[in-house]
């Protein structure tokens, strides 16, 4: 659950060796070199610094705290920077098995204090195990740390540790607002299961006015020495301070680019192409008859939802380009929407793949995200060529993005959270459309088969990844085609 | 949008002649229709010019039209001589008025580039400090149809404002005829006119208005109501730029085995003259005894071996690597006309905009580029060790150069550009390491018909093996 996106050591070297063999191929002429001793790190957003950094969440509670921390750390774990949400409230709940009402959270109530205490050292100490022990690299506390005292509490522990912290503070006067937060996510939550609405929504409303008695915001005066982004009523205004590095400017700029507005985004692919019915992969084909009806279904079906100032995106090949053009609507070209550039193996069928470079095909299906074919792409090269796409869709509303099948993984994977491991093996069929639309902490997924028959592109991890395995062991997955 | 994609059916590639007016920042998302004017706001020496250019330069490099507008220039063009600071007394009748011209003088010419001259971005570098002022700018851009937003550079740092008034104030051409203390008394005494009467943007007041506050030269920044992409783009550009003192140096990788063989593209390793370099490159560096130095390389043999000579820790980027010649790759210039002379004259046409077949255009580059420079923006110290188009592209964004002059950069090898900003450009320094390296360089030949002579097609080609 927190291993995403590791870069470890080893993986560099998998990256370098791969570079190497991939060099061989283009100059058989070329000395071998002995590129082992490369000191370079092969990362792509290799600016993170080497100190750990925690995101400190402030806020009353129902001002979006834990929405902005799932999403920020679905967004930096995409982009390849280990992030893990711990959760204060998570932690209470298991030091306090029930919870019987608002009485709790009274700053009063010397017991609860304790409790809660406690389980703001655990959260800390278990942040410290995720930096050492698990290779995170950002942290987000969740919590709403609404007291100075808090705050330094969680200084101290950063300080003494080396680690960096960033706050993000979400500040909303707007009831409807708040009220909208506590209709989707609290009345579900575990303290309020054996509730009616009135009861649930009456006791959080106290709950908050126990945390007001004592919310003391991050002060432009006083706190001018720390990093922090304030945001004003879900985004219209924000206050930034002193971002100290490239991952802070990320979160920041991120962080201003989301929006809560309900909209929904499409993802399709292109449809079916000649190469596809050849069961080649990569190039830069035309639709067959069945992809072009495809185009026409999805016009219809575009149609029929009739979705409110729908922008469409196509990538710069041509079966994307043809089956935007049958929806009769002005669309986008993005050359990041292409597919992933299979390099030497472009165009070939699987079987072609084994027969003439077997040992590539395998380290492929050893590690499927990061390998990059010869002169070509991998998976985590897509993601980082994407992550503009995704900013971009972040500040649109509603949107049909026409692409691939690798580029559909890898957007898929940021909105449902697929890990690094899954990515590369999600089912993104031909002539199906799927309907994203935030709700609560996620994304409800609906898939729509728009009734073309397609042929099938999906190839499963073969059992057998071993560079000595035989050709049918590694044909063993390959979907049928002409 | 886009103009359209020509298909050639009868030749054995796609002719990928794009015409599009897409710009590089992926689709024209949300330039919508409507153009951004951008307007400072700030006392004298707070750095609205110095960042009214830097943003020009970096819009425009990513291929957004932007051209900047600063009324102090008007305000010179009409008062032909300044005489000192009373001009911009509050109480000068005469001065308000001509100051009034020149700026409603300046919004037409504003007009103009946004409506008539195909330009996306105006920025109107003026003070701007009271409200009046800039409610006239912000009718005046509703009546056209142009989106406002505001960037107001709050400091009260003396030092920074005096290094400010040093750098660049003093070799003004209002200051020409004078010594230093002079000029830098009356600069302070303009200062304090505008002083009384500076209405800062205010949270209560303007927030319906889209705007950033950058105070203390970036420690802080109140952004308020982002409309759009571009705009969001802006803030982050502005968000990640610093004037801390550094320097940038640019080079290629040494000489390669295919440059010497007159071939473009691919992977190849360093011929000895190469490595002699990258032996030289690491003596240079030490002896410039560059605090905190970052290497970065291309992932590409090339640059990489470049690097190891060093011995230093450095960065690989896959978005350094050269462009990709796509079916013209490791071919020498003779054997692309042979078996594309069609492609190569419409290269010569447009070197800009063309795309090698199954490869890459310049602004592609640029697009794949952005990233590096944002980095580059945030970083002190680098080294860039990387390839020929890729220094053109990063160069013609240092030293503000247009899509027609970038491809044609000099960027020979075994040669170090240093770069560092200076009042509101770049010193650039070249030097050449002393190891002898093959050409690459090929100049725009003159006949780029696409019926020309091979002779007329190869004129240009610098000599190889």
């Amino acid at each position: 659950m927190r291993e995403r996106g590791s870069l470890s050591a080893a993986k560099g070297a998998l990256l370098a060796r791969q570079h190497v063999v991939g060099a061989e191929r283009a100059h058989p002429d070329a000395p071998a070199e002995d590129l082992g001793s490369m000191v370079g790190t092969c990362l792509h957003f290799s600016l993170f610094t080497n100190s750990p950094t925690v995101i400190v969440m402030v806020g009353l509670p129902a001002r979006g705290k834990t929405y902005i921390s799932k999403k920020l750390a679905r967004y930096l774990n995409w982009i390849g920077v280990n992030t893990a949400v711990f959760n204060l409230g998570q932690y209470r709940r298991e030091a306090v098995q029930t919870y019987k009402n608002y009485e709790f959270f009274r700053p009063d109530n010397e017991e609860a204090m304790k409790i809660r205490r406690n389980c703001a050292s655990n959260a800390l100490t278990d942040i410290g195990a995720y930096f050492t022990k698990e290779q995170g690299q950002v942290a987000v506390f969740d919590a709403t740390n609404t007291t100075r005292e808090r705050r330094g509490l969680i200084l101290s522990f950063a300080k003494e540790k080396g680690y960096k912290v960033f706050f993000v503070e979400s500040v909303c006067d707007d009831p409807d607002i708040i009220e909208q937060n506590i209709m989707q996510v609290k009345l579900s939550s575990p303290d309020y299961e054996n509730c009616d609405k009135e009861e649930a929504l009456e006791d959080f409303l106290k709950r908050i006015e126990c945390y007001k008695m004592t919310y003391v915001p991050l002060d432009e005066e006083k706190d001018r020495h720390l990093s922090y982004i304030k945001i004003f009523n879900v985004g219209s205004r924000y206050l930034v301070n002193r971002v100290q590095d490239h991952i802070q400017s990320r979160i920041v700029y991120y962080l201003m680019n989301i929006h809560v507005t309900p909209r929904s985004i499409y993802l399709s692919r292109h449809g079916e192409s000649d190469l596809n019915l050849l069961g080649r992969i990569g190039g830069d084909s035309g639709l067959s008859t069945r992809g072009q009806m495809y185009a026409s279904a999805l016009a219809a079906f575009v149609q029929s939802q009739s979705i409110r100032d729908l922008k469409v995106w196509t990538s710069h090949m041509k079966r994307t380009i043809q089956t935007a053009e049958a929806l009769g609507v002005p669309y986008e070209q993005w050359k990041a929407l292409n597919e992933i550039d299979a390099g030497m193996c472009e165009e070939m069928t699987y079987e072609e793949i084994q027969g003439h470079h077997p040992e590539e095909f395998a380290l492929r299906d050893q590690d499927k995200y990061r390998y990059r074919y010869p002169k070509g792409e991998s998976y985590e090269d897509m993601v980082h060529r994407l992550e503009p796409v995704i900013m971009e869709l972040e500040r649109q509303e509603n949107v049909l993005v026409i692409c691939h099948q690798a580029v559909m993984r890898c957007l898929l994977a940021y909105f449902l959270d697929k890990s690094a491991d899954e990515l590369p093996y999600l089912r993104c069929p031909l002539h199906t459309v799927l309907k994203l639309t935030p709700v609560a902490y996620g994304c409800k997924v609906e898939s729509i088969f728009l009734n073309v028959q397609a042929v099938n592109t999906h190839r499963e991890k073969p059992p057998n990844v071993d560079i000595n395995r035989k050709t049918e062991d590694a044909l063993q997955t390959v979907p049928e085609h002409v | 949008f886009y103009i359209g994609v020509f298909f050639l059916p009868h030749l054995c590639f796609t002719v990928s002649l794009y015409l599009t007016l897409s710009l590089s920042l992926g689709p024209a998302v949300c330039m919508t229709n409507c153009p951004t004017l951008i307007v400072m706001v700030g006392l004298p020496a707070r750095g609205k010019t110095y960042i009214s250019k830097k943003l020009t330069r970096y819009l425009n490099w990513i291929g957004v039209p932007t051209k900047e507008f600063n009324v102090g220039q008007y305000r010179r063009e009409c008062l032909k001589i300044y005489k000192n600071f009373e001009f911009f007394r509050p109480d000068n009748e005469e001065g308000l008025k001509i100051r009034r011209q020149c700026a409603l003088s300046a919004l037409n010419d504003v007009r103009q580039y946004l409506c008539m001259e195909g330009g996306q971005v105006a920025v109107f570098d003026a003070t701007n400090t009271t409200r009046e002022r800039r409610d006239t700018i912000t009718r005046f851009a509703e009546q056209n149809g142009f989106k406002v937003f505001f960037v107001e550079s709050v400091c009260e740092d003396p030092d920074v404002i005096a290094e400010n008034i040093v750098q660049v104030k003093l070799g003004s051409p209002d200051y020409i005829d004078c010594n230093t203390e002079e000029a830098v008394a009356d600069f302070m005494k303009r200062i304090k006119c505008y002083e009384n009467s500076y209405q800062p943007l205010d949270e209560g007041l303007d927030r319906e208005l889209s705007y950033i506050k950058i105070m203390d030269v970036g420690r802080r920044y109140l952004v308020n109501r982002v409309l759009d992409h571009i705009q969001s783009r802006i803030v982050y550009y502005l968000m990640n730029i610093h004037i801390t003192p550094r320097s940038i140096y640019l080079c290629r990788h040494g000489e390669s085995d295919l440059n010497v063989r007159g071939r473009i593209g691919g992977d190849s390793g360093l011929t000895s003259r190469g490595k002699e370099y990258a032996k030289s490159l690491g003596h240079f560096i030490q002896e410039q005894n560059i605090k905190d130095l970052k290497v970065w390389t291309s992932q590409m043999k090339r640059t990489i071996q470049t690097a190891e000579a060093l011995a230093v820790p450095y960065e690989q980027w896959k978005a350094l690597n050269e462009i990709d010649a796509g079916v013209c790759e490791e071919m020498m210039y003779e054997e692309i006309q042979e078996h594309f002379p069609l492609e190569f004259a419409l290269r010569d046409q447009d070197k800009y905009r063309y795309r090698y077949p199954k490869g890459e255009s310049y602004e592609d580059l640029v697009q794949r580029l952005e990233p590096v420079i944002m980095e580059l923006e945030r970083q002190e110290n680098v080294l860039v060790i990387c390839h020929q188009a890729v220094m053109r592209c990063l160069l013609a964004y240092f030293l503000d150069k247009s899509a027609e002059e970038l491809p044609y950069l000099k960027c020979p090898l075994h040669t170090v550009l240093k770069l560092t900003p200076v009042a509101y450009g770049c010193k650039v320094e070249s030097i050449f390491l002393n190891v002898e390296a093959v050409n690459t360089h090929r100049d725009k030949p003159e006949n780029v018909d696409i019926s020309r002579p091979t002779e007329e097609a190869l004129l240009t080609v610098p000599a190889h093996q």
